[in-house]
């Protein structure tokens, strides 16, 4: 520990702290803008001046270190009139636009210059003005509004790992760009909004919809990959306006990748918001009374194992519990399953299907070797926590599969099975690694679990107990899925046994799907039930179509790839006569005379955590003892890891319904096919 | 006045050859690895005794300096010596005369202050402009290698070292020595935050010495003659002997290596043919290089040319780049002109070099065409203290002293002006 | 001022000759090889000799290529120091200072005579696209202002006789010799009390 003292306050602050984090700790206010705790230090915005005894000029307290014996005073009439000068500074400048600037009630500069600004400027000359930059959909500029402080670069190059960002020029003619104004090829680019301490980066697709204060902040979970990123849900009247990250240093820290942020104008098009039945081989608009009806005509006397149910990628524990009592009291069924493709799971001890390393421990690993898997856009954030372990250690990644991008180096090593099988029979240049690695990561994408990926399993299992990675201490197996339902869905056991085949067989004749938009079925007799929020192919062949909740009209239990509950929360409501999943099984149930007795969401949650008890250890992570992991011999066959084909920004019925992912597909294409050239 | 006797530039002029040979003719090279054979140790006391201090414009004393450098070379974090040819200040030009006419002093005294601080690499970063000089320097490089001067096992000590030139291309503040290693580094030239001071965390991050070209070229002499005898010029802390560069309105401006100490008057008559028009013609004087605030005619008559007695006169030594300004110059059009210098050369990274670096200089191209009102002199004033102290680096003070030197000495001439156009338009 | 001008019509490729990329490696070979980065400022100026002194955006993207840097880390060295020019600019590209010390002595009467020999504007083609002028910052050779720099030479000691010379020697391709245009060899005072030749 450093002990100094703050405005004569004796003050203990861990080694390597600042001298702002040690203000901090003193509880003073040290203003700043280019300050920023999860960015590297870069002291230009000279805001967080200090004065510091010995020190003939006031110190930039945020690049200082805090030293033993150091005697610091935040309020003397020197530290005043500094930061009043560098206020102004910044002032001359900036453009005297707050009125329609985005950054209006949320401004850094707006709120400092309370403080320490005049009210009159001196300066009376003309205000420079700089052209806006185009860097992609999603980034609005005002270049002129820029006040330099380098956090969009610094985000850029460090968090995002595209150095793609930079400063043109010099002195006051220093702006800043992409190169030759291309799109910031990052699926976390937005995040530099929230970082610009004024209006110079702001939300184009949010630009002018709304003031800060009109809006209706609801604290919830992100569905768009199996994450769980905490995340604000701004609404104003029933639409939402927008979704902002929300602080959780264990999952996105602040961070949420684009489409997390963007998928929500995919919230309010393409939406089902009456039911419908098929009359005459078309889908007619009809009211709930009638469809239920219909329903029952149709399917009444239908016997278990004709019954089955897909659940799809964005449904909440709740609906998914529902759904499985319904088809099991009203029909007797228990042909449920999420796999909505081929994914092996292994669902007989939780460390075979969850991210066990967690990903606040990533940045431990000095070995990653991603299987089938490609984070960067299976789960932006995930990729993050990658990349720091490769910034703390130049942690050395592989990957098995076909290659991509990454943001940090990484050598692929081929797409056979057989580069798993020698890493077991110790040679090869991963094998090399992991000799001398202490913490070894294995991250198993779906694409590897979708062709024997028994196999895959549980010989890394093998290969990571023979590194003593596989225990209490360090568990180097992950999981990472795609899908925010998959772990819930797999607490719940939905799955079944050659599922698809028998999906897809003559003897079944009713398949319902609970927002389940990616599995391929050749409709032949079934009868088919779609209930979901938004219309896609499958509601499209369905008979019935039942208007659900989006993620964001409903109270939701989600569990994350690494095995965390989290619940999101209803932030408004579903539109039309849409209605929440639980509550439309709940309806139908007592059509079929089977009524499920469960009239709140509270009851609905108690029944849950009866039958499901994990579902109650919100935020955490499962603790996991090792005695009974089986780790089986699998022979190896000669498939080829190919990574499924993610098409980031369409990844889900709600992304692959908003106009703003649609243009940021198209950006990317156009930065593809032309790459920086222009 | 310094007698020729007692020069170490005796090639000031390139009135003899700068080949190795006509160099060894001179002394240089002599004896060289007979005081590398002294050690680190008594090198860096010889240099301290001598009092020397950097003449890059900062007159950091150099023995201290080098014995800030780790004792240990660390595995993997080799140590490099910097020799600071940015040469970018209004005023000066010593450096480039020493590159092109004595070129070899420089590198032995690279090989020596190398060899003290555990360098074996030393990068010379010279102003992209020279390249013509940096021809030459390359050409005598190649002829120290080809003597085995340098090089492996230079002069036989078993110490070795490689020199390396690296050209700028434009930009004052790489002579800040931060932003000069970050050029190196292949960067924008803007400067670092310090702490962590080059000396422990420099060039690619690993211990580095940054001095000035005329700091490194003098040491082989200081180490020949004895610290002792270099200090007994001048007075204490204020030692040795300096080049200065006279420009401006003097009759012969002139490069002059002279005893610290000189009185200016004497430096302007004796060396540079005096003011144009006589000493009473002379309306101020920048003592230092363009960072350093101006003198008035009254300071002039009296102040002695060294790094203390300028402080006291609220100005500084600097470079020793003496500008002669004489009556029949607009005094606020020189300033403007030198204001708008530090707005094209602000690296832009901070906020009130920024931002203040360009206001200043409206401001004062306002004053100069009369168009400010009088109480803008105490705003300009406001400016220029908002400015200094509060940057990353030292421009900040580069670009405000002088302003700050103009209103200190001029301010009466300013109002006038302003007054009169005031009035004129009421 | 604002910031560099760059040029709208860019070729569409670069390649570096056989000998510049000879000098290239050897360059490379000054700086630890983990730091290739560090020769950028060298190959820019390669670049700029070799294209007619002034630099593409195709031979930004091949020294990134060659350095393995991001593009945008060329682009900001290629447009934080002064002498990359990212447009076309004379065969003699005269560049005169104008600071405060050249200044004193005269530097506006030859910045006129740019204006009259070479271009009205700044920046500017003259007539027969052979030269173009600048104003630029002090280029350290104040003792013998005023002075300007044609591509790689200094002219020093000017006035205006001299410097008519010079322009009318742009005009026929013969330049007088650079340096002092007064005969001096170096910074020597016209009349010397010191270090007297023996
Ligand atoms: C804006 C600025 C420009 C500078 N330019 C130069 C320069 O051109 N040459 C130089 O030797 N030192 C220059 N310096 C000083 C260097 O930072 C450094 O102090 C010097 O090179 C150290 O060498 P010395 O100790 O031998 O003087 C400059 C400093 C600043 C703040
Ligand atoms: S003071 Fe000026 S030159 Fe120095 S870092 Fe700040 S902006 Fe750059
Ligand atoms: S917060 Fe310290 S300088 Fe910007």
């Amino acid at each position: 520990m450093i002990k100094l003292k703050v405005d004569g306050v004796e003050i203990e602050v861990p080694q390597g702290a600042t001298v702002l984090q040690a203000c901090e700790i003193a509880g003073k206010e040290i203003p700043r803008f280019c300050y920023h705790e999860r960015l590297s230090i870069a002291g230009n915005c000279r805001m967080c001046l200090v004065e510091m005894d010995k020190s003939a000029k006031p110190v930039a307290s945020c690049a200082m270190p805090a030293a033993n014996g150091q005697v610091i005073y935040t309020n003397t009439e020197l530290v005043k009139k500094a930061r009043e000068g560098v206020m102004e500074f910044l002032l001359i400048n900036h453009p005297l636009d707050c009125p329609i600037c985005d950054q209006g009630g949320e401004c850094d500069l707006q709120d400092q210059s309370m403080k320490y600004g005049v009210d009159k400027s001196r300066y009376q000359l003309n205000k420079r003005s700089v052209k806006e930059k185009y860097m992609g959909p999603l980034i609005k500029t005002v270049m002129t509004r820029c006040i330099h402080c380098t956090r969009c670069i610094r985000f850029a190059s460090e968090v995002a790992g595209v150095p793609d960002l930079g400063t043109t020029g010099r002195g006051e003619n220093m702006e800043i760009t992409t190169y030759l104004e291309k799109t910031l090829d990052s699926e976390l680019s937005a995040n530099v909004i929230d970082l610009c301490p004024v209006g110079a980066l702001t939300s184009k697709p949010y630009a002018f919809e709304a003031r800060p204060w009109e809006l209706t902040k609801t604290e919830s979970i992100d569905v768009m990959d199996a994450v769980g990123s905490n995340i604000r849900v701004d609404t104003k009247g029933w639409e939402v306006k927008r979704v902002l990250p929300r602080l959780n240093e264990e999952i996105n820290e602040e961070w949420i990748s684009d489409k997390t942020r963007y998928a929500c104008d995919g919230l309010s098009k393409n939406r089902i918001d009456k039911p419908y039945i098929k009359v005459n081989e078309k889908l007619e608009a009809c009211s709930w009374e009638q469809a239920f009806d219909f329903i029952i005509k149709n399917t009444k006397d239908l016997s278990g194992d004709k019954v089955f149910g897909v659940v799809g990628d964005l449904i909440d524990a709740e609906s998914m519990y529902m759904f499985q009592k319904f088809l099991n009291t009203s029909f007797k069924s228990n042909n449920i399953d999420f796999r909505q493709t081929n994914l092996f799971i292994n669902p007989s001890h939780k460390a075979n299907y969850l991210f066990n390393t967690t990903l606040a421990r990533l940045p431990e690993a000095d070995l990653v070797v991603l299987v089938g898997s490609n984070p960067r856009l299976e789960a932006p954030i995930v990729n993050i926590w990658i990349r720091k372990a490769y910034l703390a250690r130049k942690t050395k990644v592989y990957s098995i599969g076909d290659n991509f991008d990454l943001t940090y180096p990484h050598e692929n090593v081929g797409i056979t099975h057989s580069a798993i099988a020698e890493i077991l029979n110790k040679k090869g240049k991963i094998y090399e690694s992991l000799k001398t690695s202490k913490k070894p990561v294995f991250i198993i994408g779906e694409s590897a679990l979708s062709a024997n990926g028994e196999y895959i399993l549980e010989t890394i299992k093998k290969i990571l107990k023979e590194s003593n990675s596989l225990n209490e201490n360090w568990n180097g197996l992950n999981i990472l899925h795609q899908k925010a339902s998959s772990v819930g869905a797999i607490y719940l056991n939905l799955m079944k046994e050659n599922f698809l085949e028998k999906l897809n067989d003559d003897n079944n004749k009713l398949v319902y799907l609970l927002g389940a938009d990616h599995v391929k079925l050749s409709k032949k007799n079934q009868f088919i039930i779609y209930q979901g929020s938004h219309g896609g192919l499958n509601s499209k062949i369905a008979d019935v179509v039942l208007p659900g909740a989006a993620y964001t009209e409903k109270k939701g239990i989600y569990v994350n790839t690494e095995g965390r509950v989290q619940s999101a929360n209803k932030a408004t409501f579903p539109p039309g006569d849409a209605k929440e999943d639980w509550k439309i099984f709940r309806a139908l149930s007592e059509k079929f005379n089977n009524l499920i007795d469960i009239n709140t969401h509270e009851i609905l949650r108690e029944n849950l955590f009866k039958d499901f008890p994990i579902f109650k250890n919100f935020n955490e992570i499962p603790q996991l003892t090792y005695e009974n992991l089986e780790i089986k011999n699998i022979n190896a066959s000669n498939n080829n890891i190919k990574i499924n084909e993610i098409d980031f920004y369409f990844s889900n019925i709600i992304a692959a319904s908003s106009k703003t992912m649609n243009e940021c597909k198209i950006a990317k294409q156009v930065l593809l096919k032309t790459g920086t050239d222009n | 006045m310094l007698q020729d006797k007692d020069r170490i530039f005796t090639n000031l002029y390139g009135d003899f050859g700068r080949d190795i040979v006509s160099a060894k003719s001179r002394g240089d090279w002599k004896d060289t690895a007979a005081l590398i054979a002294k050690g680190k140790d008594w090198i860096i006391n010889e240099v301290k005794l001598s009092e020397l201090r950097g003449r890059g414009g900062a007159g950091f004393p150099t023995g201290m300096k080098w014995s800030f450098a780790p004792k240990e070379i660390k595995p993997g974090r080799p140590h490099y010596l910097i020799i600071n040819a940015d040469e970018s200040e209004p005023g000066t030009c010593k450096d480039r005369d020493i590159i092109r006419f004595e070129p070899q002093k420089l590198i032995e005294g690279c090989l020596i202050a190398s060899y003290a601080i555990g360098a074996n690499t030393c990068y010379i970063y010279i102003r992209g402009e020279y390249f013509n000089e940096s021809k030459i320097l390359q050409e005598a490089i190649n002829e120290a290698y080809k003597e085995g001067l340098i090089g492996k096992n230079a002069c036989g000590t078993g110490f070795d070292l490689d020199i390396h030139i690296h050209l700028g291309a434009g930009a004052y503040i790489c002579g800040e020595e931060t932003a000069l290693i970050e050029s190196i580094e292949g960067n924008k030239g803007q400067p670092r935050l310090k702490p962590p001071f080059p000396a422990l965390v420099g060039l690619y991050g690993c211990p580095t010495i940054v001095n000035n070209v005329e700091t490194i070229a003098v040491v082989p002499t200081i180490l020949k003659r004895g610290g002792k005898w270099f200090a007994s010029f001048g007075r204490a802390k204020n030692t040795g002997t300096k080049i200065f560069c006279i420009s401006g309105n003097v009759n012969n401006p002139c490069n002059v290596e002279e005893e610290m100490g000189i009185p200016l008057k004497e430096l302007i008559e004796k060396h540079a043919g005096g003011v144009v028009g006589g000493w009473e013609n002379l309306q101020a004087v920048i003592p230092g290089g363009s960072s350093m605030p101006v003198l008035s005619k009254k300071i002039c008559d009296t102040i002695k040319m060294d790094f203390d007695s300028l402080v006291e006169v609220q100005s500084g030594l600097g470079t020793a780049g003496v500008v002669v300004i004489d009556k029949s110059q607009d005094i606020v059009k020189c300033f403007a002109r030198i204001a708008r210098f530090y707005k094209h050369e602000s690296c832009g990274q901070c906020t009130p070099c920024r931002e203040g670096t360009g206001w200043m200089w409206r401001m004062l191209e306002r004053i100069n065409k009369g168009d400010a009102d009088v109480q803008e002199i105490d705003m300009l004033m406001d400016v220029t203290k908002q400015i200094e102290g509060h940057t990353i680096c030292a421009f900040g003070e580069g670009a405000s002293w002088p302003v700050q030197g103009l209103l200190r000495h001029f301010r009466g001439e300013i109002e006038q002006r302003l007054t009169f156009k005031n009035k004129k338009i009421a | 001022m604002s910031g560099k001008h760059v040029e709208k019509n860019q070729p569409t490729s670069f390649e570096f000759n056989s000998v510049n990329l000879e000098k290239i490696n050897k360059i490379l070979k000054k700086y630890p090889s983990e730091r290739k980065k560090s020769a950028v400022m060298p190959l820019l100026d390669i670049a700029q000799r070799q294209h007619d002194n002034w630099i593409p955006y195709a031979a930004i993207k091949k020294i990134a290529e060659i350095l393995e840097m991001p593009h945008i880390k060329v682009y900001e060295v290629a447009t934080f120091y002064s002498m990359y020019n990212l447009a076309p600019v004379g065969k003699y590209f005269v560049q005169v200072c104008t600071t405060t010390p050249c200044m004193l002595r005269g530097s506006e009467k030859i910045v006129k005579l740019c204006k009259k020999y070479i271009s009205e504007k700044e920046g500017q083609l003259s007539s027969d696209n052979k030269a173009s002028w600048v104003e630029v910052e002090c280029l350290g050779a104040c003792v013998s202002a005023p002075m300007m720099q044609i591509n790689d030479d200094f002219f020093e000691d000017l006035n205006e006789e001299t410097a008519i010379k010079i322009f009318e020697g742009i005009k026929s391709d013969q330049l007088p010799k650079f340096g002092s245009q007064k005969g001096r060899i170096g910074f020597e005072p016209n009349k010397r009390l010191t270090l007297v030749k023996n």
